[in-house]
Parts: C-alpha cells; structure tokens; sequence
C-alpha cells in the first residue's frame, strides 16, 4: 500500500524503495542527499515508522503501508504539517522538507504533544543546510497545537 | 494566506506595514512557492524523466595529480546498453566561470588536477549500466608531484599544475596599499601582529547536483540544471558546444541548496548537453555525494596575518593583511576570492591606511571557489578575533571598542567603496543590550563565555563577471485580462525566496495578491537575463528591476483607469485587488477590471524593468571586486560552555541583529538570519574539508579524508541553539522598498564570536577555524605549562610580493586611480585587462 492506495509494481530485486518509488511509481516527492542512509532526506514512512528508503530494499515492502509527502494531505488539503511549515518558514529550499514532514507527521501521531527536546530527536536525523532548524521546531509545534484543536472541536 | 506578525523576531526601527500603507512588504507571509515545497511537487533537477531518457555517470581521476598517456574506451563502447562514451577530445574547449580563468575541460584532455576530475563519460540506457562501463575503461596515467598545501605550491613551481597564472603554482598575486601605512603604524600607540588560519569547508547542499540536457524538435538544446547562474553556463555551453548561443536554452531548476556551491558552469553539465546533441534522446546526470565533495568550490583555505596599528582609544591608524590562499585545482572564482578577501576590512571599522597583499595558489585539490560569504569570512575572523585582542590589551570592553570606531553611514573608505545605510552600532547595541552582554562578559564562570563580532556584507556585486555596460537584472511583467500577472525573470531560486521577492514587490505595487502572480523564472528563453543568485544581488538588483516594471505596468493601467473614473491619475491608489480614488476610496474598479480598461485603450500590456547598479569610485585595477550598491551590517553575541576536561564547545545561544534596510518577507528574512547563523556555527566547530596523503605503497595519492555526509561533520537539529534576532530596518535608499541583503551578512561574525566566547570561557585563544575540542584541549595544556595560552598558526612564509599599485585614499586628495598605474580611463584596455573580476 503506497499513500493508501493498493499499489503494484515490477521493478529488479536490487532496487531500493527510495529508487522504486522515484523511478518506478512515479513519486519523486521523496528526496535523496547521499543514498548511504546518512543525511535523511529520503525518509518515507513504513508501517508509521520512519525509515530511511535508500537504505530499504523495495521487496521488503510487500504488504506494507508506505506514507510519503504524497499522500499527506487529505480531500485536498494540506496537513497542518505542511500548512504550518509553508506558513512559518519551515522550508526554504524544500529538499529536505519532504523527509522532515513524514517524520515529524511520526512524532506527532506517536506523541501528540512533544516538547522542544523532543522534536529536535525526533529529526535528528535528517540534515536541513537551509533553515537552522528553528523555524522546523515552530512549525511542528504549531500544527500540533492545531491537531490538537481539531481534535477537540471534533469530540 | 498573511500571518499575524511574527513574535519570535524583534524588528527594531521597523516601519511598520500600516505605517507606510504597505499591505505586502514587510508583512510575515506565506512564500509564493511554499505550497509547491511542503507537498513535495517542487521539480528539482533530478526529479526529471523523460522518454527514452539515457543516463550518464563520469570516470573520475583516482590520481591528484598525472598525466594522462591513452585512453582506451574500446571495451566500455562494446558493453550492452552502452549508447556513447566521450572523452576529453569529444569537448576540448576550455571554460571557466571568470573570463581570466579558462582553465578548465569538461573532460579532462591530457592532464588531471585532483581526485575526482573527470577524464571520461559513459552514456547507457541505465545508470547501472553507465556505473559498470566506467570500469571497462582502461586510462594510462603518468603519476605526477602532488601540490598538496600553499606553502608546497610556493616551494614547489614544478610540475605546473597550470600553465597560466603568476608564475610557478602561483595562481594569483595580488598587492594593493590605500595611503601609507607605514606611517599609519608610525602614528599608532600599540601595534598588533597576529596569524590565523581558517581551514576550508564545503557547502553541503543536500541536493546533488543534477542535470538533463535534450536535443528539441527543431535541433536545440534544452537543458535543465541545478544551478546558481544559469546565465553564465549559457554562455560557457555556447563556447564550448561551439552552437549559437540563440539555440540553447537553459532552465535553473530549483535548486535543493546552493550556498555558492552551483555557481560555476561544470563538467557534467557540459557532457550531458553534449550527449544529447549526438544521442538526439535526452542525457541525465545525478551526482553520487561523493563527486559533489570534487565539485566543491568552498570555502578557500586561508593562511593570514593581520599587522594592524591602533590608537590607546582604539582607532585603527593602520592595517596590512596578507593571506596565502588554497585555491584548489583550478581557477573558479579565485581570483574574485583573492580581492575578496582583501576587500571588505575597511567597511565595518574606519581604517584611515590599508595595504592587502593576497597571493592564491593552485594544489591538487577540489577546486576552492565561492561558499556564503566568498572570501570574505576568513578575513573577517582574523579581524574579528584582533580587535577582541585589541580591546582586552587597551581595557576597552569589546562592544565599545568596535562602537567607538564604527565606519560613518555614506562614506568611501580607503579602497573607495562606497557604503550606504550604515547600522552597525545599533546592531551592536541590540545584542549587547539583549544578551546582557555587561552582565556576562570576563563574569560568567570559568567554562562560561560570551563573545562579540561583528560584519558587513555586499549587497549584490557591483560589477557583472564579464565585462559590459547591460543591466544586471531585468523583468518582464504581462498583465493579463482576468487580472493575473505573470513575472519573467532570469533570477534564479535556490531556496532563498528569490521568487517571493518578485511577486512581493510587483503585488505590493499593483495592490494585488502574491498569489495572483505567475512566476516564470531562471529560464534564458522565457525571461530576460538575471546574472545569478549569488554575491547577495537578487533582492536588491532583480526587486529593482520588478519594482521598475511593476510602476510602469501601474501608470499605464492608471491612465486608462483615470480616464474611465474621471479621476486625476495621480490620485489613484492599487490596494487590496482595486484600483480607487485615494481621496474617494468608494469610487473604484477592481484589478481585472482595470486592466481590460487599459488593454482596451492602449493595446496589450506588456511592461520592462531593468537594473544596473550605480558606478563605483574605485577605478583602480582590481577595484572591480568590493563595490556594491550597499551593504548590510550584523553584529553577534554567542554564549559558549567549554568543558575543561573535554574541551567541548556548547552553544546554548546566540544573539544577531542584522541591519536588512527593510524585511521584505520578515519570515523569509529571519529564515536567512538563522541559516547563516546555524552555517556559520558549523564552520565555527566542526566543518573542515581535510586531505590526507594514502600510504606510499597505495600511491601516495591525496585524497579526500572525508568525501561524506556522515564524516563531514554538520550541525544536527540536536545542536543548534536559541538564536534571537533581531532586524534593523532602516530603509537604504538603493534597495527596492529600503531591502538590503540577508543571506550571507549574518554568518560571517558566528566565526569570531565563538573564537573570542571561547577565550572569555577558558582563556584560551584558538586562532584557527574550526574550533576543535582537540586544539583547545592543546591550547589548555600550553596554558596549563605556563606557555601561550593559544593555538594557531605561528608563522606567515615569505612571498615575493608584487609592488603595490598605490591608491591615495579619498582623505588624501585620491581620485580613486593608482598613481603608479596609468588610470583606467586612459588606459588602453587589453581585452584580457578589460575582464572583470567580480
């Protein structure tokens, strides 16, 4: 399952999830910045587990849920994630921003309310060269406080 | 979709949006492309496939320095799935990114320089295919002495790593003096002689370089990039591809990262378009990490001594510096580097005398070329880190020592730059006052420290990089019926909001939103020439050229409008999607409305707007590097912890305030404060591009001791720390809307501010970069054996300088000519004299 849709694909049995999902699947949101699983940028997520899909061979994926950037937003519209992100300057080139969104999107559905500690581990791994992370940190934390809201207003 | 003022960035002196009645500018906001980056749709170059696309990869020189005797390709050319294999005969033009330096070959001809110049390509249906091909190519090779530091290119002129230059490996000399500064040490009452090194580094862009190149239709080459200054490789493709430069067409995709590290025209990118022209199918290129760190052009390795005179209150009668520079393999932008790190000194501090004495060298190594801040930080540091020694030896609190000797608003310093808006003292006196810096500084516990630097910044080269009288930016709007506006324009976007810009300037105009704007842009065939995102231009230069296009466009619709409304045209205001009568804002049509009003009456709308910066009174030979139509200003206060047992540096926070003239887009502005910070933290502690040599049976080769990402140290999330800052806006009348530059400025005081925390912290002096824990805990151990409680460079080799060309200061009647030169006006100009080294 790619993004929640039952996907199939052929593809050569060496190939890693990173380069089936750009090549083969057509999905060139997730990014690469090393392909040696060192600088995060490739991060999808894995049965809601970040992983880093250079490092992940595709076949493994079989009856998997994958998560990228793609299927983030919902019915059209953005996850507070990305709204957040597009309005506070959480992405400037935007190469690593499509990595950072799934993990944080990890964090957040692990842990709705984590503290600023938190959050920077939680993208630890993945290198942004553009922002300085400062304004990542209030993104995440503001479409918290807004998922957080949509819940309540939903109960 | 506006946001409510931004609480985390204090603006200070800002005018604030409602003030001056402006809606767009100066209002934290959404960027016009953000939408496009969170949903991952932004196309980079590698995010490109095309039909029967093939893939190439390039043989890249295992040796740092040989000749090549043969190359045999017969075996790769025979592999199933190979298309093509090209070699240095196949694109033997030389190119380089400065008209003085065409030093390079998009594959190497019958000499490598460093490990990782490429000698051969191999195009296949699969980029496995290609990877496997390279290994079928067989390439003779007669090892040659390997360059490996400055001090070994001075004692060591052959084996020439080039035949052009000074003479031997010495790439370029260059010696200027501003007044006698002799007698400026003459005058001073302490004289101050110190030596610093700053280690070169990388830009790390998280995107690898990337390009497809394909043959059109109608036989043209299109040619997708990641690149800076695409401008400048339609012209290096032109040369070297030998085609009218009317039949290539070369768009800058987006770039993932660029911090100056995708501004020259390279390799690859030539092979690909060359591939595609005879394969007739469309050539991609992804670069492994690996040849990114060959691509390099970072950060120079500089070696310098500052000699600086001062007065018992602090005023500088006289400074000389001299730097030894690594430049790499090849020219890049090293010559513009050599000036550059002579240059800005005299912006920040008024110093009355100063001589510059700059010398490059060649070494086989990746090129060095131009990171944030180009050539500038390593000077900076140096000064920085002196006037820190200065004031403790002259007992002036650091902060007052730099506000007494501040360089005046609108003044022409000694080497004729002429400066604008100047607020550096308020900027000192915001981060002083913030991070309480009386409160801390020579008073926090042992371990604890803070330290202060300052910098200014060009904002936008004053001259193009070759010579001509063309504006350095241009736009096209087109005004459309249904009230959209489509900008085209050169400029290209890296991440840094140059898209926004635009659409923020001509919105502001036009009293529409930004997000009724179509951008079209670093395109050579949709929109006029930008010279490139880089030497911090595209804000001021390109919004000019927008601000100038957009007026036009709004007269034109104003006209029409008056006419239609009976209302003097003068008085028509374009807010909020409407053109109106400012006295009788009721009386009113909305944007669309106008537009078709004007279009009906003077046909299509179409407007221009262009921009050349204001000429520059340093006419000197070499005083092409420098100017700048006005500079922007930061001051930083860096706490640090330095474990004693370790010598780990912690940095909790960090204060900035930067003098932007006006934040066009606050959130973007502070996005490029904090960036700089957080880079130039990196360089402070931990980013270093170092070399070692393989054993003697392995070659004896210099290679790269860290060509990756996970041994190329980088601040993580983990280690960046609370940055508070501060933008000081007072419009500077050169910039569109007052907007200085903010991209580079802010990086360059985090350097010296950690260096001198450090020493307020354990009293050590570490007078190198990066700041180690390994060369504290030595400094510690001299400090502890009751030595010089320093590390760094002890000495500066001797160089046979060139005589100075002297320039008389403004102060000294000078009119901004050598006397010891013919003048440039006069002078003949050599074609080769007429280059111009921005």
């Amino acid at each position: 399952m790619l993004n929640g849709e039952e996907t199939d694909a052929s593809f050569a049995p060496y190939k890693t999830l990173l380069e089936v999902l750009r090549e083969d699947l057509g999905h060139t949101g997730t990014k690469h910045g090393c392909e040696l699983g060192e600088c995060g940028a490739c991060a999808v997520l894995l049965d809601g587990k970040p992983v880093l899909s250079c490092l992940v061979l595709a076949l493994e994926c079989g009856g998997k849920q994958v998560l990228t950037v793609e299927g983030l937003g919902e019915d059209g519209h953005l996850h507070p994630l990305q709204d957040a992100f597009a309005d506070l300057g959480a992405a400037q080139c935007g190469y690593c921003t499509p990595a950072i969104l799934v993990t944080a999107k990890a964090l957040l559905d692990q842990n709705p309310h984590p503290t600023r500690d938190q959050i920077r581990e939680a993208i630890s791994g993945n290198l942004c060269r553009c922002t300085g992370y400062l304004q990542i940190f209030e993104a995440v934390e503001a479409a918290m406080l807004k998922i957080a809201d949509q819940k309540t207003s939903a109960t | 979709m506006p946001n409510e003022e931004d609480p985390r960035v204090t603006r200070v002196g800002s005018p604030r949006a409602n003030e001056d009645d402006l809606r767009v500018i100066g209002v934290p906001r959404r960027r016009v492309d953000a939408r496009a980056k969170v949903t991952g749709q932004t196309r980079f170059a590698d995010d490109i496939f095309l039909p029967r696309m093939a893939f190439c990869k390039l043989l890249r020189s295992p040796h740092p320095h040989a000749r090549i005797r043969r190359i045999d390709t017969s075996r790769a050319v025979a592999h199933p799935g190979v298309y093509l294999v090209l070699t240095g005969k196949d694109v033997p033009i030389q190119y380089g990114i400065l008209p003085v330096s065409q030093d390079e070959q998009a594959l190497c001809v019958d000499h490598v320089r460093h490990v990782g110049d490429p000698v051969a390509a191999v195009i296949a249906r699969e980029e496995l295919t290609a990877f496997e091909a390279l290994d079928l190519i067989d390439v003779d090779y007669e090892i040659l002495t390997t360059i490996s530091d400055p001090k070994e290119a001075l004692a060591t002129p052959e084996p020439r790593i080039h035949e052009y230059g000074e003479q031997g490996n010495i790439h370029k000399l260059v010696a200027l003096e501003f007044g006698n500064v002799e007698e400026g040490f003459a005058e001073a009452d302490e004289i101050f002689e110190d030596t610093f090194f700053f280690q070169g580094n990388t830009h790390l862009p998280i995107e690898q370089h990337a390009s497809v190149a394909i043959k059109d239709q109608d036989g043209k080459l299109t040619i997708w990039s990641s690149t800076q200054t695409p401008h400048y490789l339609h012209r290096a493709l032109a040369k070297v591809l030998e085609m009218p430069a009317a039949h290539i067409r070369v768009i800058a995709t987006p770039n993932g990262g660029g911090f100056g590290g995708k501004s020259d025209p390279f390799n690859h990118e030539i092979v690909v378009a060359k591939a595609a022209l005879i394969l007739d199918r469309p050539v991609k290129i992804c670069l492994t990490r690996e040849e990114v760190f060959y691509c390099h052009r970072g950060r120079h390795p500089i070696l310098m001594k500052f000699k600086t005179g001062v007065k018992k209150d602090g005023a500088i009668t006289g400074m000389h510096l001299q730097t030894l520079i690594d430049g790499g393999a090849y020219g890049s932008y090293g010559v513009a580097s050599t000036f550059y790190a002579g240059a800005l000194q005299t912006t920040t501090y008024h110093v009355p005398r100063y001589r510059y004495q700059g010398c490059r060298t060649f070494t086989n190594k990746p090129p060095c070329g131009p990171k944030r801040g180009h050539g500038t930080p390593q000077p900076r540091f140096g000064q920085e880190v002196q006037l820190d020694k200065i004031a403790e030896r002259l007992k002036i609190d650091p902060a007052n020592l730099r506000l007494h000797i501040v360089e005046s608003p609108n003044a022409v310093t000694a080497n004729f730059f002429r400066l604008g808006t100047v607020n550096l003292s308020e900027c000192i006196r915001r981060v002083v006052e913030a991070s309480r810096w009386k409160d801390k500084f020579r008073k926090l516990s042992e371990g604890r420290g803070v330290g202060l630097a300052c910098s200014a910044y060009l904002t936008g080269a004053g001259l193009p990089i070759y010579w001509n009288k063309m504006p350095h930016s241009g736009v096209q709007l087109k005004f459309d019926r249904s009230g959209g506006v489509s900008i085209f324009c050169g400029a290209t976007e890296i991440g840094q909001g140059s898209d926004d810009v635009l659409a923020g300037i001509v919105a502001e105009v036009l009293g529409i939103n930004p997000f009724d704007i179509r951008l079209f842009t670093g395109d050579t065939d949709l929109g006029p020439v930008d010279l490139g995102s880089y030497s911090s231009r595209v804000t001021l230069m390109a919004g000019n050229a927008a601000l100038q296009a957009a007026e036009r466009g709004k007269a034109i619709i104003a006209e029409g409008v008056a006419e239609k409304l009976e209302v003097p045209k003068e008085r028509l205001s374009f807010a909020d999607k409407r053109v109106f009568d400012s006295v009788a804002p009721e009386k009113g049509i909305p944007f669309e409305e106008a537009v078709c009003i004007a279009e009906a009456r003077f046909g299509t709308i179409g407007t221009v707007g262009s921009y050349t910066p204001p000429k520059s009174p340093a006419l000197y030979k070499g005083g092409g590097v420098g100017p700048s139509p006005t500079y922007s200003y930061s001051a930083a206060v860096v706490e640090v912890e330095v474990n004693p047992v370790t010598g780990w540096v912690t940095v909790p926070r960090i204060w900035i305030a930067h003098d932007i003239g006006r934040a066009l887009n606050p959130t973007l502005a502070r996005g490029q404060v904090e960036g700089s910070v957080y880079m130039g933290l990196g360089e402070a502690l931990m980013e270093e591009q170092e070399f070692r040599r393989l054993p003697r049976k392995l070659s004896h080769a210099l290679v790269h001791k860290f060509p990756s990402i996970l041994e190329y140290k980088s601040p993580t999330s983990l280690d960046m720390p609370e940055v508070i800052t501060e933008l000081i806006e007072e419009p500077d009348p050169q910039g569109p809307f007052g907007a200085k530059e903010a991209g580079q400025g802010p990086l360059l005081p985090i350097m010296p501010a950690v260096a001198n925390a450090v020493y307020d912290a354990v009293g050590v002096r570490i007078d190198e970069i990066p700041i180690t824990p390994e060369k504290i805990m030595k400094a510690l151990a001299e400090k502890k054996a009751g030595r010089e409680p320093r590390f760094g460079p002890s000495h500066f080799p001797h160089i046979n300088w060139p005589e100075a060309l002297r320039v008389p200061p403004p102060w000294e009647g000078g009119d901004g000519n050598a006397v010891n030169d013919v003048p440039r006006r006069t002078r003949t100009v050599s074609k080769k004299e007429k280059v111009l080294t921005s």
